[in-house]
């Protein structure tokens, strides 16, 4: 079988039905929210910092889109927990692949990458490098 | 007028002439199911263009060699083999363009932005391609313009009341597409276009989904410009064809300028070339114009109101067996007269994005997305839709495959 039917392995499946983390924050540190205009897909990461204002103590994602881009946020959720935002600026789009675990074909990389850029963006954000309202992932 | 042939095609032959239906992806044969984006290309029309390129290759227009003059012949016939196609008076209202885009944009440039401003009105359709929308968008911001419109009913069919009350006498324009890429509807478009007339406006059609599967006569449809492209219709990419009433293309300046389309020029000044020549500077794309006609001459062989039938035919199939399923939303009219051939549809709780990719497992080619329709997908409440799409050389038996091949994403997604 081709690309297309790694890319439905039973974790993603998991992890698409039964998302982690979904939902919303009491008081995140920093909210972004980011879309993926041409899919429809859209995401809204909260993040939650310890005393340190570096380290990840909680992720909430939700939205809504296929189930590449929400299984990706889930597992990113319950990834990034404990990460530094230095460490979560430096992932990039082979470390989502990884993540998944699975072959992602060419289309769908941005759907695989959306929740990370938006976590990514509202770091920045946060830490005053950026200003965007929104995060947008196009092909 | 002579009767309209309705004989069903003969499939397995005309297959043939498409080597690459034949080839298989992981063991599986392809099922070609995206023609609303491009057809496949059959042999003869690949053999002109290479033909084309091996025997009669040269630049066209004031060459002196045979070669340029055979080349120039090919360019200049390729012309009045699409006028006589779609009915028009002659080459001086066929304009090759790149694709229908760029029949779009010359007629906005060309005319819209010289003829519109504050308070003159465009006239476009809730279901139209990004093509005509956005250049439409664009144009209005430029000049003051406004747009409105036609609103798309609840079967997915124009509101015709609601066209009357907008085409009044501050439309300058009309713009409407024959068929929809999303909904497969057919438009009522010579109606559209009388309605623009009454209130001296013009009328520009896509007929991008059209012209390639059931017969067109811009003269019977009144229509002042109509654009459609090759490659949807058998055809080569590169090449589409923009029609446009001579009196309208000759008062219109020129788009784009350069070599060919100038009759004289000074330091100071040019004048511009005769009809079609004048929209068509520089260099243009011969070996695909030699393609369309050949493209051209293979589907008036089979006939067009074979082809329409065949497609009706096969969208009514698949229109009733994607309903039968119970678990599928489709959009657009029910199949008839009204639709042409594609489905664009919705299984339950996947999302279009997934199905698509699971169908590919299958070697099952379908498109799944906005279709270049954003706003109508906003107004239908979906993200995304997949898309079917037939030509002449599908089958039932294609169909079929991708009504099973749904069970798997049920079965993944349950």
């Amino acid at each position: 079988m081709g690309l297309g039917s790694d890319m439905y392995r039973q974790q993603i499946l998991d992890h698409y039905k039964n998302p982690r983390n979904y939902g919303q924050l009491e008081d995140p540190t920093f909210t972004h929210i980011g879309e993926n205009p041409m899919c429809g897909d859209e995401i809204r990461m909260d993040v939650e910092l310890e005393n340190d204002e570096e380290t990840i103590e909680r992720v909430a994602f939700s939205g809504d889109g296929c189930a590449i881009s929400q299984a990706a946020a889930s597992m990113l959720s319950t990834e990034l927990r404990g990460k530094t935002l230095e460490e979560l600026q430096a992932m990039d789009r082979d470390d989502i692949i990884d993540m998944l675990g699975v072959d992602i074909s060419p289309m769908r990389v941005k759907c695989a990458v959306l929740a990370e850029k938006v976590a990514q963006d509202g770091a920045a954000i946060y830490q005053g490098d950026l200003d965007v309202e929104k995060t947008t992932t196009e092909d | 007028m002579s009767q309209r042939n309705l004989e069903p095609l003969d499939v397995a032959s005309i297959r043939e002439e498409f080597p690459i239906l034949q080839r298989e992806f992981d063991g599986q044969q392809v099922v070609y199911l995206d023609n609303a984006a491009t057809t496949q290309t059959p042999d003869p029309v690949v053999d002109a263009m290479s033909d084309y390129y091996r025997e009669s290759n040269a630049n066209i227009h004031r060459g002196i060699h045979h070669l340029s003059q055979e080349a120039s012949r090919l360019y200049e016939e390729a012309h009045d083999r699409v006028a006589e196609f779609i009915g028009a008076d002659g080459r001086e209202e066929v304009i090759f363009t790149k694709n229908t885009t760029e029949g779009e944009n010359l007629v906005a440039y060309a005319w819209g932005l010289n003829e519109l401003g504050p308070g003159d009105r465009v006239v476009l359709t809730e279901m139209e391609h990004h093509a005509s929308l956005v250049t439409w968008q664009q144009i209005a911001k430029q000049t003051g313009a406004d747009i409105e419109y036609i609103r798309v009913d609840a079967d997915g069919r124009l509101d015709m009341d609601h066209a009357r009350d907008l085409i009044d006498d501050d439309t300058a324009i009309v713009s409407a597409v024959h068929v929809s890429n999303t909904l497969g509807t057919v438009n009522p478009v010579s109606e559209l276009t009388d309605l623009a007339h009454e209130h001296d406006a013009l009328s520009f059609i896509d007929g991008a989904q059209a012209v390639p599967n059931r017969p067109v006569d811009v003269a019977a449809i009144d229509a002042d410009f109509y654009a459609f492209s090759g490659h949807k219709m058998a055809g080569p990419t590169g090449i589409g064809v923009l029609y446009g009433k001579q009196d309208l293309l000759e008062e219109m300046e020129p788009y784009l300028y350069g070599g060919g389309m100038i009759r004289k020029v000074t330091f100071e000044d040019s004048t511009w070339g005769d009809l079609p020549w004048k929209f068509e500077p520089g260099t243009p794309q011969i070996a695909e114009a030699v393609g369309l006609d050949a493209a051209i001459d293979w589907l008036e062989e089979i006939g067009m109101d074979r082809i329409e039938s065949h497609e009706q035919e096969l969208a009514r199939y698949a229109y009733e067996q994607l309903a039968a399923e119970g678990d599928v939303e489709i959009y657009g009219p029910e199949p008839g007269p009204e639709r042409g051939g594609l489905v664009s549809f919705n299984l339950e709780g996947v999302h279009a994005h997934d199905l698509t990719s699971i169908l590919n497992d299958h070697t099952i080619a379908v498109r799944a997305g906005d279709h270049c329709t954003q706003p109508l997908h906003d107004k239908l409440g979906v993200a995304a839709s997949t898309r079917a799409s037939f030509y002449v050389y599908n089958t039932r038996e294609e169909i079929d495959k991708l009504v099973a091949a749904l069970d798997d994403a049920r079965q993944l997604f349950a």
